[in-house]
């Protein structure tokens, strides 16, 4: 029988969600300072796991997943960008004045506090990927590049996902009829 | 993204992660976390508050050579779904549905969340899950491989009542485990991932005895009351491996599976006494012992003869007619089968049966002609009807990294 026993719940989330995802540095400074043991960009400091996109056949989308701050210092992320879109946006979904849940774009970028974990996941911040440039199917892989407030980048790799979880609409398709003024998609 | 109406989630500062390890770390998950055995090394801390075994952390690695779900020690619980492919899918778009369901698989057996789970809360007690693919005709043809000669429906037999809302299909999941409500959690989420794809053709859900409930190895009881799986191959073998793994093409480290909807009269079984049962099938009830001996895994004596001249074990017993004694056969297959146990109707008190699952390198060899004999002789019909079959074929496990179908599609 080929089973066996995990032993703690950790060792379990430690082995998690590590399925070809992690974000990978392409900051020459920061492959040196790999080797030294001391990040010193925010591109070396950084990981992203369980990064994923919602497939749309046009317009909008979000891409989500979790970004992991291992270094000593803050980092933002300033702006993302993909071939798969014409301009990707910085959101958080949040309640408005009126209590209305809506999103807006994250003045300043995404921070992530010193040892933090930042989700990006539906109903919160997210990656908005505007006018796609074709459409994208369950099972694609999209990559992503992340840049920093150091001007340091990082790319990673999602999968697309179909999901109509947490009322993820984005072209007035919800059965309200409640159009989305805030993305108005040509 | 629409305003929606949902509320504030309070997510706010809370991770996954931290979610998840904040629950271990409360009261009795942490037991459970820690697992029975290791609670119990620390014979102080045992003795104390004896913590009751937790078996839902327990994993079965989802790659290897082999796919899980076949050579695992049967778990309690089992979901089989099969799925018809959209028109529109292609070879590659074949590529994509195993990725993601590779992935999927790939994280919900080993306690993890699936990505965009949104009950990740459920994927914390994988309880043995696996999750076994099989691809039928169809699949094989849309992804312009190269067919096994096995993969077709099977012949039709006389005693078949087939139903086409339990046959065939294009894609097979088998998703088993010891907690039915994994099995449900895993069996949706590939469903949602699935559903750009396909559509549910059937499914069939059965049991066998809940885990811990009976010793670990104890064959199975179906509902006739019989022990079931005797005669089995042993995992880990040689004697299984051939019976078992295809050792060419893509499908090397793969096989075919049959799985066949098998209706049980058990209104009609009631009305049997003891001798008429064992006689059926060739071996007691109370142990599974064959006729001519006293323990279950006693060799059967298909020469012995009662003393009026009889064999001891008939002519037309299920046991003497599956293994082709009287043809000079012994063919082999490896059962895995499930019981199931629907809502009755009209003046029955059961509409039970056996999803009969077993797999074998090659299925017109060795499943078929037993098949056959059973049809044409084989006295536990008169209790048993086919109403649903199809046959797929099950592809080799993939690697960290691949998926399975891999070697098909890419
Ligand atoms: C509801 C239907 C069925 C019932 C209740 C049933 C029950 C049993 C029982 C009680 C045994 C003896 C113990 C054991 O070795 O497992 C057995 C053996 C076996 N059955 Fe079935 N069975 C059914 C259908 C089938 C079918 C459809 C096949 C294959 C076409 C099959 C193939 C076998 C084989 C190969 C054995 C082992 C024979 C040997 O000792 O070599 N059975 N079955
Ligand atoms: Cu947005």
């Amino acid at each position: 029988m080929t089973t066996r026993r995990t032993t703690t719940t950790l060792a379990l989330l430690l082995a998690a969600g590590s399925l070809g995802l992690a974000g990978c540095s392409t900051d020459d400074a920061a492959a040196e300072a790999t080797s030294t043991g001391t990040p010193t960009t925010a591109a070396d400091a950084v990981s992203i796991q369980d990064a994923w996109v919602k497939a749309a056949d046009e317009g909008m989308t979000a891409g989500f997943g979790e970004i992991t701050n291992g270094g000593e210092d803050e980092l933002t992320i300033v702006a993302a960008s993909t071939g798969a879109a014409a301009m990707i946006e910085l959101h958080e979904t949040a309640a408005d004045s009126s209590g209305e849940m809506s999103m807006t774009e994250v003045e300043g970028g995404f921070v992530v506090p010193a040892g933090d974990t930042l989700i990006l996941e539906p109903g919160g911040h997210h990656l908005m990927l505007m006018d796609l440039a074709d459409p994208i199917q369950a099972g694609d892989e999209v990559t992503f590049t992340l840049t920093f407030a150091d001007d340091s980048t990082t790319e990673l790799t999602a999968t697309v996902k179909d999901f109509t979880g947490a009322e993820e609409s984005y072209e007035g398709d919800d059965p309200d009829g409640d159009h989305d003024t805030e993305h108005e998609d040509s | 993204m629409a305003a929606s109406d949902e509320g504030a989630r309070g997510r706010s500062g809370s991770t996954r992660r931290q979610f998840l390890l904040g629950g271990a770390a409360a009261g009795f998950g942490a037991v459970a976390a820690l697992g029975a055995e290791h609670v119990l090394d620390r014979p102080g801390a045992a003795a104390q508050d004896a913590p009751v075994p937790v078996h839902g952390t327990e994993t079965v690695p989802f790659h290897g050579v082999h796919q899980a779900g076949i050579t695992t020690d049967a778990q309690a619980y089992a979901t089989f779904v099969a799925l018809d492919l959209h028109d529109d899918v292609d070879r590659e778009a074949l590529g994509r549905l195993m990725r993601i369901l590779s992935d999927d698989a790939a994280r919900l057996t080993q306690g993890e969340a699936a990505l965009a789970d949104t009950e990740p809360e459920l994927a914390v007690a994988p309880a043995r899950l696996t999750v076994t693919f099989g691809f039928g005709p169809r699949f094989v043809e849309r992804a312009r491989g190269a067919a096994p000669s096995w993969l077709h429906p099977l012949p039709a037999f006389e005693i078949d009542r087939l139903e086409p809302g339990f046959s065939d299909g294009d894609l097979l999941l088998q998703v088993t485990a010891d907690d039915q409500l994994t099995v449900s959690h895993a069996t949706r989420m590939l469903l949602k991932d699935a559903r750009g794809f396909a559509d549910v053709r059937w499914t069939q859900r059965g049991f066998r005895r809940a885990h811990g409930s009976v010793a670990p190895g104890t064959t199975m009881r179906n509902l006739f009351g019989q022990v079931d799986g005797t005669a089995n191959p042993v995992p880990g073998t040689a004697d299984f491996d051939e019976v078992v793994w295809v050792t060419e093409g893509w499908m090397a480290g793969g096989t075919s599976a049959v799985v066949r909807r098998i209706h049980m009269d058990l209104d009609e079984w009631d009305t049997v006494g003891r001798a008429g049962r064992e006689q059926s099938v060739g071996r007691t009830q109370a142990t599974g012992a064959p006729l001519t001996g006293t323990r279950e895994h006693d060799e059967p004596d298909f020469a012995a003869r009662t003393d009026a001249g009889f064999s001891v074990i008939p002519e037309f017993s299920h046991l003497r007619r599956a293994r082709g004694v009287d043809e000079g056969r012994h063919d082999r297959i490896f059962r895995r089968g499930y019981n199931y146990d629907d809502a009755p109707s009209g003046d029955h008190v059961s509409d039970a049966g056996l999803i009969f699952a077993c797999f074998q390198a090659d299925v017109d060899e060795q499943f078929t002609p037993m098949q056959r004999r059973l049809a044409e002789l084989d006295l536990l019909n008169r209790w048993t009807t086919p109403i649903g079959s199809s046959v797929f074929a099950i592809p080799p496990g993939c690697e960290p990294g691949g998926f399975v179908g891999d070697t098909l599609l890419s």
